[in-house]
C-alpha cells in the first residue's frame, strides 16, 4: 500500500482507480490513502492525468474501472452534488452576477438554510479569510484577484466538505501574491483541519504546502511522499527533475561503485539496490563543492567555470565537464572566489548522490 | 488650423460624417413622419395648422383592435420562440459540437428565400388539397378541416419568420455561461435545474433579452404573415399605417398610427431594460 500516514485514519482511498477514453488511460490503477486532515498535493505535468483524477474524486466524471472510497464507503457512482465535498476551481469559477455574500451563501441557499443563520456564517467565514465585511454586498468581480481566492475558499468551507479540493486556483496569479497566497492556504489548513487535495504543475507550490506529495506521470502515480523525501530521495530520473535545477549522470552498475560512459570515469555512489543495473545518478546543485585537491570528496571531476547566475541568496555556477553541464549552487557568503574560464575541480560526496532509474 | 478643428475635440470631429449620415437617413425621415402626424388629415403640407387631431380621430376609431392583434400575436411569437429555441439554443451551444455549424445554416438557409414566398409555401403545405391535407386524404381519407387564413396560422407563420432573431442571440447568451461555473454551482450541492435557475439562467439573460426584444419590435411590425397566411380576416397595426400612407393617402393619419406604434413598443422595451440592465447582468458596473 501506498504510504499511509502513521496515527491517522484515511478519509480516502483510491484502489486501482483507471479512467479511459477509448483505448487512452488517462488514469491507469492509482492505489492512494490520503489521511484525516491532511494536505495532500498531486503534482504532474499537463497531460499526466492529474486533472482527470481530480474530476473522479470530486463526482465530475465517473471512473472507469476501480473504486473510490469516503471513510469506507465507495462512492464512485456518486455525483458531485451529491458528494461531501468541495472543489476550488482554477477559473475560480464565481458567480458573477452575485455579491461576495450571495456566492458564500450559495450552497446554504441550497440547503435551504434561513437567510439570518446564512449571513452569520457567510460573515464568519469573511472574518476567518480577512475579507472586511463590507465586502458582504460588494459585487465579486469588483473585488482583486487575492480577495477573489478568498471568497471563493469561503464559498467552498461555507459547504462543510469533509475534503476539499483545489485544481491549481493559484497558477494565474503573480509570482508574489501567488507566494503569499500559499502559506494563507496552508494556515486556513491548520486553522480548519479539514482535508485538502490540491492539484499544480509546481513542485515548488507543492513543497511549500503539503503534508505529502503524489508525482504523476501519464496516469500513474509514480512517487508519494513527504517533500523531504520527494526532493532527497526521488526514485526516477522524472521526478529527480521535477524540481528546480538537477544535475544528472548516466551511469551503469561496476561492482562496488557506478560508472558514467559519458563522463569516461568511475564514480562512488551510494549501494545500488538488487536488480539495478544502469540508471542515472542525481547530485543536488548545492550538493556539489569546488575543490583545491581531488581528495577532498568521494567525487571529483575537473572542468571550466562557464558562466554565473545571482539568484540573491545564493549563486549558481554552470561548470563544463566535457560535454556536460554541471549546476554547482553555492551561497552569497561562500562565492566562488576566481573568475569565469578557471579551470576548477568539482566533487561530491557519495552520500550526497541518489541513484534513479529512468 | 481650420475653424472645424478648433471648435470639436479629435472625437466629435472624427465622428462628424456618421452623425450627417444618420441625422439625413434616419432621423430627418423619422422627424418627418412625427411632424406629418400633427397636420391637417389629407394634407401634404408640413407647415399647415399643427393639432392633436390625428391622434383624436385614431382614440375615436377602432384601430385598438388592430394595436391589440399586433401586440398579441408578438407577445405570442415572442413566448412561443423562447421556448421553442431555448433548448435549440442549449444544444448548440453545448451538446451538437462539430455539427453545430451545420446545424445553424440550416437554420439560416430560408432567410436567403423571399419571405413572401416562404409564406405562400406554407399555404401550399396548409391548403385543402395541398401537401398536408391531400396527402391525408389520399392515404388515409381522412380530411380535417384547413388552417389556412386562421389567426393561428399566422402566429405559425410569425413563429417561423423570426425563430433566427430569437435563436442566434440566444445561443450566445448560452454559450457565455462558463462550464466551470456551473460545475461550481453542480460541486456546491444544486441539482440540475437549481444549476439552471442560479447560473445558466442568469448568466445567458442577456442574449435572451436581445432575443426577446429582437424579436418583439419586428413581430409587432409583422404585416406579411397575416396578409398572406391569415387571409386578411385579422388586420395588424402595420397593415392600417400602410393603408394610411397608400390606398387612403392619409398621410397624417398614417404617421399619427405609426408615432403611437413606437412609443408603445419603446416603452415596452424601456420597462423591459430597466428589469434587465444587460451590463449589471454581465457584472459589468
Amino acid at each position: 500500500m501506498t504510504g499511509i500516514m502513521t496515527g491517522r485514519s484515511p478519509i480516502l482511498q483510491l484502489r486501482n482507480l483507471t479512467k479511459t477514453f477509448g483505448s487512452f488511460a488517462a488514469v491507469n490503477s492509482i492505489d492512494l490513502d490520503i489521511a484525516e486532515g491532511e494536505f495532500f498535493t498531486i503534482v504532474g505535468p499537463s497531460g499526466s492525468g492529474k486533472t482527470t483524477l481530480l474530476r473522479m474524486l470530486t463526482g465530475m466524471e465517473f471512473a472507469s474501472s476501480g473504486d473510490i472510497l469516503l471513510r469506507g464507503e465507495r462512492i464512485n457512482d456518486l455525483p458531485a452534488n451529491k458528494r461531501p465535498t468541495c472543489m476550488v476551481f482554477q477559473s475560480l469559477a464565481l458567480f458573477p452576477h452575485r455579491t461576495v455574500g450571495q456566492n458564500i451563501e450559495f450552497s446554504m441557499k441550497i440547503k435551504g438554510i434561513d437567510p439570518a443563520r446564512r449571513k452569520a456564517r457567510a460573515l464568519e467565514l469573511m472574518a476567518q479569510l480577512r475579507l472586511p465585511e463590507n465586502y458582504y454586498a460588494k459585487n465579486v468581480t469588483k473585488c482583486s484577484g487575492g480577495e477573489r481566492q478568498r471568497v471563493a475558499l469561503a464559498r467552498a468551507l461555507a459547504y462543510e466538505p469533509d475534503i476539499l479540493f483545489f485544481d491549481e486556483p493559484l497558477s494565474a496569479i503573480d509570482y508574489k501574491l501567488r507566494k503569499t497566497l500559499e502559506k494563507e492556504l496552508k494556515d486556513i489548513h491548520r486553522e480548519t483541519g479539514k482535508t485538502f487535495i490540491y492539484i499544480t504543475h509546481s513542485l515548488e507550490e507543492a513543497m511549500v504546502m503539503s503534508d505529502r506529495i503524489g508525482v504523476m506521470r501519464a496516469g500513474r502515480l509514480v512517487q508519494v511522499g513527504t517533500p523531504q523525501e520527494i526532493y532527497t530521495a526521488p526514485k526516477t530520473k522524472f521526478v529527480s527533475e521535477f524540481i528546480g535545477d538537477v544535475n544528472i549522470i548516466a551511469v551503469s552498475v561496476n561492482g562496488s561503485g557506478v560508472t558514467a560512459p559519458t563522463l569516461g570515469v568511475g564514480l562512488k555512489s551510494p549501494p545500488a539496490p538488487a536488480g539495478f543495473a544502469a540508471g542515472h545518478l542525481v547530485v543536488r546543485p548545492e550538493s556539489l563543492r569546488f575543490l583545491e585537491h581531488a581528495g577532498e570528496a568521494d567525487n571529483a571531476l575537473s572542468g571550466r567555470v562557464y558562466n554565473e547566475y545571482v539568484l540573491g541568496s545564493r549563486i549558481q555556477y554552470q561548470v563544463r565537464v566535457g560535454e556536460q553541464v554541471f549546476i554547482v549552487e553555492k551561497l552569497r557568503q561562500q562565492a566562488f572566489a576566481g573568475k569565469l574560464d578557471d579551470n576548477v575541480l568539482i566533487g561530491w560526496d557519495a552520500k550526497d548522490s541518489i541513484l534513479v532509474t529512468d | 488650423m481650420s475653424i472645424l478643428s478648433r471648435l470639436l475635440p479629435p472625437g466629435r470631429r472624427h465622428a462628424l460624417p456618421l452623425i450627417l449620415f444618420m441625422a439625413v437617413g434616419f432621423a430627418a425621415p423619422l422627424f418627418a413622419v412625427i411632424a406629418y402626424s400633427f397636420v391637417p388629415a389629407r394634407t401634404f403640407d408640413l407647415w399647415a395648422d399643427w393639432s392633436f387631431d390625428n391622434y383624436l380621430e385614431v382614440f375615436n376609431s377602432t384601430s385598438y383592435i388592430a394595436f391589440g392583434w399586433s401586440l398579441g400575436l408578438a407577445a405570442a411569437t415572442v413566448l412561443i420562440l423562447a421556448l421553442v429555441c431555448y433548448p435549440v439554443a442549449f444544444g448548440l451551444a453545448r451538446v451538437f459540437g462539430k455539427w453545430a455549424t451545420l446545424i445553424t445554416l440550416l437554420f439560416t438557409l430560408p432567410l436567403f428565400v423571399s419571405e413572401n414566398v416562404r409564406l405562400y409555401g406554407w399555404i401550399m403545405v396548409f391548403i385543402k388539397n395541398g401537401v398536408l391535407l391531400g396527402t391525408l386524404k389520399s392515404l388515409f381519407g381522412w380530411e380535417p378541416d384547413s388552417i389556412v387564413f386562421t389567426p393561428e396560422l399566422t402566429l405559425l407563420g410569425m413563429v417561423y419568420v423570426y425563430l433566427p432573431f430569437m435563436l442566434f442571440p440566444m445561443t450566445l447568451g448560452v454559450s457565455m455561461v462558463p462550464q466551470q461555473t456551473r460545475d461550481a454551482a453542480y460541486d456546491l450541492g444544486a441539482s440540475r435545474w437549481q444549476v439552471f435557475r442560479e447560473v445558466d439562467l442568469p448568466l445567458s439573460m442577456p442574449g435572451i433579452v436581445i432575443g426577446f426584444l429582437l424579436t418583439f419590435v419586428l413581430a409587432v411590425g409583422a404585416i406579411a404573415e397575416a396578409k398572406v397566411l391569415g387571409g386578411q380576416r385579422i388586420i395588424p397595426i402595420a397593415n392600417d399605417i400602410e393603408v394610411a400612407f397608400t390606398y387612403a393617402q392619409n398621410w397624417p393619419l398614417g404617421s399619427a398610427l405609426a408615432v403611437l406604434l413606437m412609443l408603445l413598443v419603446g416603452f415596452l422595451v424601456l420597462i423591459v431594460l430597466r428589469r434587465f440592465d444587460l451590463d449589471t447582468i454581465l457584472g459589468r458596473r
